[in-house]
């Protein structure tokens, strides 16, 4: 559990936030200059704020009113920085083990034979970091941060300075230690792809405030943060568990709060819970339910919202039981005349459904 | 192949180059980081008296030195005094000369490679528990390493050739402060010593090589090990 309450003034930008987070993934979104490297840093204790309080655990390692500002090196945190920042002189192994050593607190901690093999490092264990791929440098900094035994791990942006094919590299191993470790994580991102596929909560972040908190299919299916969230991407997170299999047809039945969904097959038990993206631009809104349509998903919902938008599109929420977002043309908006309140289908094709396999806690 | 003088002569300038660099060294490295990494103030005078041998005659800091630590010195007396230590006229006083005339390039050195390094992995190194000490021990001072080594064989080498603090200071005593360049002065006012001149010129020069090899070798092999670059 980490309590954050800082005000700081950096120039001409101030930076005001409050928030809570607990256990899981929680995501520090916005555009660059939100302030969101300086709240990690100062979780840290790398950046001192003018005022407030960092609270992590219980312990409170910032407290502008009592003077306590614990050294980065007390705090029990692991950083990965967007720069690797491996100690260039030590190998593998000994970058790895160099945060062992943190002394006093008993907390569990995963193994460094777990984390060598979580993210892959086996065969890179002797090597200098100089002779090591961009993304493997990375994947060494997450296991060095991970392996100091931190009780809260900080990720700023840790695959901005990474190509797309290293990013893809590095993501499924970030689902799996952030599925695997029961560590919580404040993940920093300006990516919604990255957080959509890792993180619980989301809090977004813009010029020095926090202007929502939550979590990240409610966050993400809000239209009033379109001119923050990167709507080229837009779409909806949703939160479901395995109820069938077909095996004839290779299709999974997923049971969410606003229905079923059928989606092309998925490893996993029945029960076993799931997380989907569906991209708005996949979702099509009907007034009357459709008939002879190849479509399997037809859920009925109300519109609850309707964004604004000069382009050829606007977003339209529809809610299903939970919120989806549709991109729909400004045309069929007016000829079907489309508004809140409006009862409609909204029909997603199955094989557009982007499935990840975490499973949120 | 050299003479029992000649030995002499090389061994105490050996010695006193030996000890002018190893008590120098950890006073030069903390020096060093002070300049690189802190800011106080005062730092620019600081930073100027540092580098005063460099640019003062020889003369001067033997003198200043001689004032200081001679006998009838104010630091002199009083360590004469109470722990027995004298520097007036000994091997003990030409180190201590020919530290001082070295101390500025070892911290010139050292100070550039600690600038040189990355505040950002000192950093993260905080962040994985480390102390400040832990850190420099650790971090900083391996990554200085090519630094060191190059400042600390400049300072040996400019310690070998020390000449006028050391003869203000300790004067030209034959084994005890009559080191390589004393003794080619001396000769030098001798007539007909031409070739044992030339011989202490080519074995001053044969050191200097020797020293200046082998930092160049442990250099590299230090970089290659940092920075990757082929050994």
């Amino acid at each position: 559990m980490i309590r954050v309450a800082i005000q700081k003034k950096l120039g001409a930008f101030t930076l005001d936030v409050s928030f809570d987070s607990g256990a899981g993934v929680t995501a520090l979104y916005g555009v660059s200059g939100a302030g969101k490297t300086s709240i990690v840093n100062a979780i840290a204790g790398l950046m001192r704020p003018d005022a407030g309080r960092i609270e992590l655990d219980g312990v409170t390692v910032f407290d502008s009113t009592t003077r306590i500002f614990l050294p980065p090196e007390r705090r029990g945190i692991g950083y990965v920085f967007q720069e690797d920042r491996l100690f260039p002189h030590l190998s593998v192994r000994r970058n790895l083990t160099y945060g062992r050593r943190r002394p006093g607190e008993n907390l569990p901690q995963p193994s460094f034979d777990s984390v060598v093999d979580l993210l892959g490092l086996a065969p890179l264990l002797e090597r200098l970091p100089h002779r090591l791929s961009g993304g493997e440098k990375q994947r060494v900094a997450i296991g060095r941060a991970v392996l100091s035994r931190p009780r809260l791990l900080l990720m700023d942006e840790p695959l901005a300075n990474l190509d797309t094919a290293r990013r893809g590299e590095i993501l499924p191993f970030l689902e799996r230690l952030c599925r695997d470790l029961s560590l919580p994580i404040v993940y920093v991102s300006h990516a919604i792809e990255e957080i959509t596929r890792l993180a619980d909560t989301l809090i977004v972040l813009d010029r020095g405030t926090v202007v929502a908190a939550g979590p990240v299919p409610a966050i993400t299916a809000r239209l009033d943060l379109s001119p923050l969230i990167d709507r080229g991407d837009a779409g909806t997170v949703l939160v479901g568990t395995i109820e069938s299999h077909d095996t004839r047809y290779h299709l999974t039945t997923v049971a969410f709060d606003g229905g079923r969904l059928v989606v092309p097959a998925v490893g996993g038990p029945v029960g076993a819970a799931l997380r989907l993206r569906i991209q708005a631009r996949d979702v099509a809104i009907a007034t009357s339910v459709p008939t002879g349509i190849s479509t399997l998903n037809c859920l009925p919902g109300v519109i609850s919202e309707l964004g604004t938008g000069r382009q050829a599109h606007r977003d339209v929420q529809v809610n299903v039981g939970v919120p989806i977002l549709a991109r729909l043309t400004q045309r069929s908006i007016s000829e079907l005349g489309l508004e809140p309140g409006r009862q409609v289908t909204v029909l997603i094709k199955s094989v557009a459904v982007e499935i990840t396999d975490r499973s949120p806690d | 192949m050299l003479s029992p003088l000649e030995v002499e002569i090389v061994l105490l300038s050996l010695r006193v180059g030996f000890w002018a660099v190893l008590v120098g060294l950890p006073i030069a490295i903390a020096a060093a980081w002070l300049l690189a990494r802190t800011s106080f103030p005062g730092k620019a005078v600081v930073d100027g008296v540092l580098h005063l041998p460099l640019v003062v005659p020889p003369v001067i800091v033997g003198y200043t030195l001689l004032v200081l630590l001679g006998r009838q010195g104010v630091i002199g007396a009083f360590l004469d005094n109470v722990f027995g230590i004298s520097f007036a006229f000994n091997w003990k006083g030409a180190a201590v000369a020919s530290g001082v005339m070295a101390f500025p390039l070892m911290v010139r050195a050292i100070r550039l490679s600690i600038e040189a390094i990355d505040r950002r992995i000192e950093t993260a190194a905080r962040t994985l528990g480390a102390s400040p000490l832990r850190v420099f021990a650790t971090i900083t001072l391996p990554l200085a390493l090519p630094g060191i080594l190059s400042g600390t064989v400049l300072a040996f080498a400019r310690s070998l050739g020390e000449f006028g603090a050391t003869i203000t200071f300790v004067s030209n005593i034959p084994g005890e402060t009559r080191t390589l360049p004393l003794a080619v002065f001396s000769l030098m006012q001798v007539p007909g010593t031409e070739a044992a001149i030339l011989r202490l010129v080519l074995i001053s020069i044969a050191i200097a090589l020797a020293a200046l090899v082998v930092s160049e070798y442990l250099s590299r092999r230090v970089a290659a090990r940092i920075r990757g670059t082929p050994s």
